[in-house]
């Protein structure tokens, strides 16, 4: 893992490997707040924030786990420690800017069941990162999520304008661009050297 | 089924409080978790590559939802409403462990294709929506019945994914060739892009099948 330089994670969690486009990580939110440009990036705010909190807490908890032998314990202690980092958030939010809280809706509490923060929490812990190194990590892989959720409702916010047939209204329309941003986002692959 | 009294209504609406069945059949069709519902998304598009794995992975989810279904049905009265979502999860996560540790024990391989997608079963949106949505206000049978009903439609939504992918893909169907020698696999359907065009295109498909439901009725 020496040669990994902190650079190469950061290029690497948010461009090369993409959470959203190239593991499928928060696909959820992805499709439920990329209608309008405002919410999706604060909407990528918060995750990157309940990203970093989280990747410093499991490298805590992987060590003790192993410390005291219980590896089995690891997605457990993952999950809890997310949901109350989450509730956290939320709170704070609630409490900072009611709009923004009405705006993201259902969707802060589902931070929670975010595939890309617990995937980060695993990813981290098998690819045996330290913890400066998970910190990069982790926010690489929230400005990779922020700027596929903010690609993605800059092309929708355009394409209400647009004239589609009714049929391709909706879902199947965003997995079409995404599928299209997905292919595009692979050029980046040649970055990493 | 006796049809006393409901002759005047339609099949489809006898059906609709008819027996446990019905929760069934809705998971397969009319409730698709993935087709109609588009939950529990990262996994259909992640390990959807091969026909194998999506097999492999829709499986897995089925047994977590279906443990995790009767668990929180037969504990519905006993857990307290505000730490509900909670202890879901945690009931979940127990439920994905053993799964977790039951494929790596039964094959190697296998676990190593799906990797972090088995312990990311925890956060399908899906199980979670069923425990709080279904089996906390419905009695064992019911619930069992649900979660079956979801789990195989879920795993029948990834077959269709996985099989087109792969046959494209690699022109293979379980590692059985399709396709005759010469054949240009499209390396961009096992690529994450495919996973998008693949799903996109079923969904288009049954947005078209639904909008001629709704047309000729």
């Amino acid at each position: 893992m020496k040669e990994e330089s902190l650079w190469y994670i950061f290029i690497n969690a948010s461009l090369i490997n993409n959470f959203v486009l190239a593991y499928f990580l928060g696909i959820c939110p992805f499709l439920g707040v990329s209608g309008k440009m405002e919410t999706a990036s604060k909407m990528g705010g918060a995750v990157t924030f309940v990203m970093l909190i989280s990747s410093m807490c499991a490298y805590g908890i992987h060590a003790f786990l192993e410390a005291i032998n219980a590896p089995f314990l690891q997605l457990i202690s993952f999950i809890v420690v997310i949901a109350s980092t989450v509730q956290l958030v939320e709170m704070f939010i609630r409490k900072m800017s009611p709009t923004l809280f009405r705006a993201l809706g259902i969707f802060l509490p589902l931070i929670t069941t975010n595939c890309a923060i617990l995937g980060l929490a695993l990813f981290q812990t098998s690819k045996g990162y330290g913890f400066i190194e998970s910190i990069v990590y982790a926010s690489g892989a929230g400005a990779g999520f922020t700027l596929a959720l903010v690609l993605i409702a800059g092309l929708r916010e355009k394409l209400d304008f647009a004239d589609v047939p009714n049929v391709v209204k909706g879902t199947a329309l965003t997995l079409l661009i995404a599928g299209i941003l997905s292919l595009s986002f692979m050029g980046f692959a040649g970055l990493g050297g | 089924m006796s049809d006393t009294g409901k002759d005047k209504k339609g099949f489809f609406e006898s059906l609709n409080q008819g027996p446990p069945t019905d929760e069934f059949i809705k998971g397969l069709w009319r409730d698709n978790p993935v087709f109609v519902q588009v939950l529990g998304m990262c996994p259909v598009l992640a390990v959807s590559n091969t026909a194998m794995n999506a097999l492999a992975m829709g499986l897995a989810t089925a047994f977590v939802l279906l443990m995790s279904n009767i668990l929180v049905s037969s504990l519905r009265n006993f857990i307290p409403k505000q730490v509900r979502i909670a202890s879901y999860i945690l009931i979940i996560a127990t439920f994905v462990t053993i799964t977790d540790y039951a494929i790596q024990a039964i094959s190697v391989d296998l676990h190593k294709a799906l990797g972090a997608f088995i312990s990311l079963i925890v956060v399908n949106c899906l199980i979670l929506s069923r425990a709080e949505a279904f089996a906390s206000k419905n009695t064992i049978g019911k619930s069992i019945m649900d979660a079956l009903g979801m789990g195989v439609g879920f795993t029948f939504a990834l077959l269709c994914l996985g099989a087109v992918r792969e046959v494209f893909g690699n022109g293979t169907i379980f590692n059985f060739p399709v396709f005759p020698d010469g054949f240009q696999n499209w390396i961009v359907m096992i690529l994450p892009a495919g996973g998008f065009f693949t799903l996109a295109i079923w969904l288009l498909i049954f947005n078209i099948a639904k909008e001629r439901k709704a047309a000729s009725s």
